[in-house]
């Protein structure tokens, strides 16, 4: 990653006798950095981020500069973005940040074996396919669906997907505008009703609270074909390529949309969660604010710093990139990844990203509760109305 | 010349890098938790004044009284299950036949991990499809080796872990003291007709007083900050079920990063912590310490 971002930096600093340089910091340390940092006569004059609230609490402190014009002085740049993820650094209606990486949305996996000795000929295409699908897989003894449940995290991916499907993303944005009662919208309550149902129904094993995603889990489960399907990011993906990399050359991975089709649901069913990307922004203090400005213009939709990322297996959020992607390696992936974003009308970023650390905290463990059926639809939704 | 009775002997200044020490890293930064428990802060930046609102907040903090709990019965389960285990283990291991030089030697192994390592190691091993979990969970009535994620099991998975890793302990504590029992008392029992029950009834424990009281001190005050192993294994999960009151301290701290309230739950645990040291202590009659070999 560093390595493309430096030689974009080097070939702009060569066209325009400039100095840009890049500073790296691993992930939370870079968090405080950034915190402290920001503000201080030693800000920087780019620095990088996650948009959403993360984004939002810097703009709030007034340190991030505002990009709207520049950007829409610029229709060929601004267009050159696809937008439901642009929208991820849109903050009141100004945009403050723009694309620098891959996108990551979540959607399923499946394991092509199972399906076959299953009877099972297509991913399921809505929510009953799905629900025939899990009952046809837990006939036949395999696990329909795997879950890492001693991680809260995975878990909250079938709200974030069940709550759009439902109700569209407003519900969601509600939720982070902190709206009244917006944890109590009876779109929650019916999404976490259709978790319970499918836990009900054994989607997801019995085990499934025991199974840890950073000790490979589900990707064992998945790839020993003892489970037939995982709902996870796209990073996915490569963490199987590292694990397993057999199953990935012999083609055994496949993968499908979250399906839509759910009785009464308005959301559309092509809309997106995950982590759209990371994003560049400048700060207001930045000396050299018009350089900041016109390095990111020149850099972040250049067609070498587009092809370098694509190289090293990112699907970055440009438009127009089909055909680049296509013919990479693993082209019918990232396609596939690419086009779920391209053609989504909305890109739901992660709850735990989107919403501040102590709400994310107590959503986790609910969500949890909700999965282990100690807690009731209901009782989440009084919980976290009530901040517990 | 005068020489003064006390010359070359230690006087109150040999204290002073131990007391430097204990000030700066233990009294300071408890006066800081004692602060910040009137602040609110998200750890970055500065604190700011809150007055009682973290106080406040603890009577409508749903965990809390779960996390009480939980840690008061991780305690005695500690307690109970860890000497029962580690007093016998002791003994049994203070023999010096050379069977049983090599089996504690394996024993202790859990003594040179790090709690980290443990967890780890044992996460892996309570894998429900792959690990050791699958395999023994049938025999033990859990079919599908869901220890760690059914919520009554998981906090009896996880007492179980902790008394893995500090059983080794415990046992070479017991070791140790049954060695020091001089020879002479199992030979007059021997010579009184006692058999070898006979003799660990009347001479061996009552030997170890000293030895169940350190041990049980160190057991009871220490589950209070059993935290590492809890936090790699389950987070406390699944949902809150083993949450315990470090643990909750901790995300509260470093996951919801409301460092006002986390110092809160620290002080409660410091309080609790020293209390349940002070009361122990009395009550066994550790602070007198008598020998148990008068006579000898």
């Amino acid at each position: 990653m560093n390595k493309v971002e430096n030689t974009a930096i080097n070939s702009y600093n060569k066209a325009n006798s400039a100095q840009v340089s890049l500073q790296t910091f691993v992930n939370d340390p870079y968090k405080q950095k950034l915190q402290t940092g920001l503000g201080s006569p030693n800000a920087p004059d780019i620095f990088f981020n996650w948009g959403g609230g993360n984004l939002e609490q810097y703009v709030k402190a007034g340190q991030v500069f505002d990009l709207t014009s520049a950007l829409n002085g610029d229709s060929t740049w601004k267009k050159s973005f696809i937008p439901s993820v642009l929208n991820t650094a849109k903050i009141n209606g100004k945009y403050y940040g723009v694309p620098v990486e891959g996108v990551q949305p979540a959607f399923f996996f499946y394991n092509k074996d199972v399906f076959a000795k299953a009877g099972i000929k297509t991913p399921p295409a809505s929510w009953n396919d799905l629900l025939t699908d899990v009952d046809t897989l837990k006939s036949k003894g395999i696990t329909p669906i795997t879950v890492a449940g001693s991680q809260g995290w995975t878990e909250l991916i079938y709200l974030e997907y069940l709550l759009d499907r439902v109700g569209g993303p407003t519900k969601f944005q509600n939720i982070v505008d902190g709206k009244a009662g917006a944890w109590k919208d009876p779109a929650v309550v019916t999404s976490l009703t259709m978790i319970q149902q499918l836990v009900d129904r054994g989607a997801f094993g019995t085990n499934y609270a025991s199974v840890n995603w950073d000790n490979h889990g589900t990707q064992t489960l998945l790839s020993s074909a003892k489970a037939g399907m995982e709902l996870m990011g796209s990073w996915e993906f490569s963490g199987l390529l590292g694990t397993f990399p057999d199953v990935i050359k012999q083609n055994k991975i496949g993968w499908f949309p979250f399906p839509g089709g759910i009785p009464g649901g308005t959301g559309n069913p092509k809309d997106v969660v995950g982590n759209p990307d990371n994003y560049l922004s400048v700060t207001t203090t930045s000396k050299s604010r018009d350089t900041a400005v016109d390095f990111l213009k020149k850099t972040m939709a250049d067609k070498n710093y587009v092809k370098d990322l694509i190289s090293i297996g990112q699907v970055p959020a440009i438009e127009g990139i089909q055909n680049q992607l296509s013919t990479g390696s693993y082209g019918d992936y990232n396609t596939f990844v690419y086009s779920l974003v391209k053609n989504s009308p909305s890109f739901t970023q992660s709850w735990d990203q989107a919403l501040t650390p102590a709400v994310s905290q107590s959503l986790l463990t609910n969500l949890q509760k909700v999965f282990n059926k100690q807690m009731t639809p209901q009782q989440f939704a009084d919980a976290m109305d009530q901040g517990q | 010349m005068t020489t003064s009775v006390n010359s070359g002997r230690p006087g109150a200044i040999w204290a002073v890098p131990a007391l430097a020490f204990f000030a700066v890293f233990a009294l300071v930064p408890m006066v800081l938790v004692v602060a910040l428990t009137f602040t609110t802060w998200n750890g970055l930046g500065s604190p700011t004044w809150a007055g009682l609102a973290n106080w406040k907040h603890l009577f409508h903090d749903a965990t809390l009284g779960q996390s009480l709990w939980l840690s008061f019965k991780l305690t005695v389960i500690s307690w109970v299950v860890q000497t029962l285990v580690a007093l016998p283990l002791g003994v049994w291991a203070a023999g010096r036949q050379r069977n049983r030089a090599v089996l504690s030697t394996i024993f202790f192994v859990p003594l040179l991990m790090s709690s980290a390592a443990i967890a780890v190691l044992w996460s892996a091993l309570l894998d429900p499809n792959f690990g050791l979990a699958a395999k023994i969970g049938p025999w033990l009535g859990v079919k599908d080796g869901n220890f760690i994620g059914q919520p009554s099991l998981a906090f009896y998975t996880v007492a179980v872990v902790i008394a893995w890793q500090y059983i080794p302990f415990h046992t070479l504590l017991y070791q140790s003291a049954t060695r020091q029992i001089p020879e002479v008392l199992y030979e007059a029992a021997t010579m009184d007709g006692a058999k070898r029950l006979r003799q660990f009834w009347s001479v061996t424990l009552p030997q170890l007083r000293n030895t169940v009281v350190t041990s049980s001190v160190l057991m009871l005050v220490g589950s209070l900050t059993y935290f590492d192993i809890v936090l790699i294994l389950t987070n406390g999960g699944p949902g809150t079920s083993t949450r315990i009151l470090p643990l909750h301290m901790y995300l509260t701290g470093f996951s919801s990063f409301q460092m006002g309230y986390a110092s809160v739950l620290a002080v409660i645990l410091l309080v609790a912590g020293t209390a349940l040291s002070l009361v122990v202590t009395r009550v066994t009659g550790f602070r007198r310490m008598q020998s148990q070999r008068e006579g000898l």
